[in-house]
């Protein structure tokens, strides 16, 4: 395989996948090409859609997803806004819809003090077990204090170096 | 007595993950139940020159069933429906979400027809007011047109029994 590729044949195929690579990128532009009529409403959807879940895929935003349910709330999105709604206005009608779950940025409610609180209270917890531990550790390791022997030694030593400086 | 906080954790760790598993994911607790049944008139499946309106339904238990002929798991439950319909406990409306009507009207001659009257949705437009978001799905609406129940999936043998027969009958009483 790979003396292969040292080869004119292998070098003109490895520059063929090399010029397919670098013209894929664009092919997928022009695919993502807007295709409104109205490019402002068009903008202000996805800007609204980019927050917004898609309750099929879940893990995507209802902007970003293929799914034939995202594309239903889009054009509903799209119509609202042609009616001259506001964006709090639709964001409201699909909450009284699809419930909270529909919003990736959720109100702050009783249901969802966990989530929002749940992050800090943990590094407040990871925080104050750390400091604990390091105490404790600061503790266990603190040099052994010195025997009478030693003690009275060091303070002779003391004793002479004071004199010596007098 | 080294092990102990690490198991301790472990057994945490475990009774998380197993809560996770039995968790559905899916199943969206929907806003809607408690508050009366978003309003439709839409033309039938059977006869599309005559109008149903859901109003007609006030002063009776009713459930509305999201179904159509693309949607494979509504195979899956019809049977239940169809004998549920014949039981004669409880009306079943459908909504035929997102469907062509050829496609749809074979399709209820192939596996039977539950429902009194269904009702086309070609674009979606009923099952957003209801919240759809997933076919198939059944609300229970009681006599003030409230939504007292929505099932997410496939209605089952248990789901029918533990939840949705009692609250009608609690409803109808």
């Amino acid at each position: 395989m790979i003396p292969d590729l040292l080869n004119t044949r292998g070098r003109k195929q490895m520059i063929l996948l090399l010029i397919l690579a670098l013209l894929s990128p664009l092919n997928w532009a022009k695919e993502a090409a807007p295709v409104a009529e109205d490019p402002v409403i068009e903008k202000r959807m996805l800007a609204l859609s980019e927050d917004l879940r898609c309750l099929v895929c879940q893990n995507e935003s209802l902007a970003g997803s293929r799914a034939d349910f995202a594309n239903d709330l889009r054009r509903e999105i799209r119509e609202q806004l042609k009616e001259g709604k506001k964006d709090q206005e639709i964001i409201d009608f699909l909450v009284a819809r699809y419930g909270d779950f529909v919003l990736y940025n959720p109100p702050m409610k009783p249901t969802t003090y966990l989530l929002w609180i749940g992050p800090f209270a943990f590094l407040l917890i990871g925080a104050a077990i750390l400091f604990f531990y390091l105490k404790m550790r600061r503790r266990q390791i603190e040099e052994p204090s010195l025997t009478d022997d030693q003690h009275r030694h060091a303070e002779s030593l003391l004793k002479d170096d004071k004199g010596n400086n007098a | 007595m080294r092990f102990l906080l690490p198991l301790a954790a472990f057994i945490v760790l475990v009774g998380f993950l197993a809560v996770g598993l039995g968790l559905k994911p899916r199943e969206i607790p929907s806003p809607l139940v408690g508050k009366p049944a978003p309003v439709f008139q839409s033309p039938r499946l059977h006869e599309p020159d005559q109008i149903l309106s859901s109003k007609d339904n006030l002063g009776k238990v009713w459930l509305l069933n999201v179904w159509a002929s693309w949607c494979v798991s509504c195979r899956e439950e019809h049977p239940l429906l169809v004998e549920l319909s014949k039981s004669g406990i409880v009306p079943i409306y459908g909504l035929n979400y997102k469907d062509k009507p050829e496609l749809a009207l074979q399709w209820l001659g192939q596996y039977g027809d539950p429902y009194t009257v269904s009702v086309v949705d070609p674009e979606g437009r009923i099952g957003i007011d209801y919240g759809v978001y997933g076919v198939p799905e059944t609300y229970v609406i009681d006599k003030d047109g409230v939504i007292r129940h929505k099932q997410i999936g496939p209605v089952t043998i248990e789901s029918l029994e533990k939840k949705i027969l009692p609250l009608i009958k609690e409803l109808q009483g």
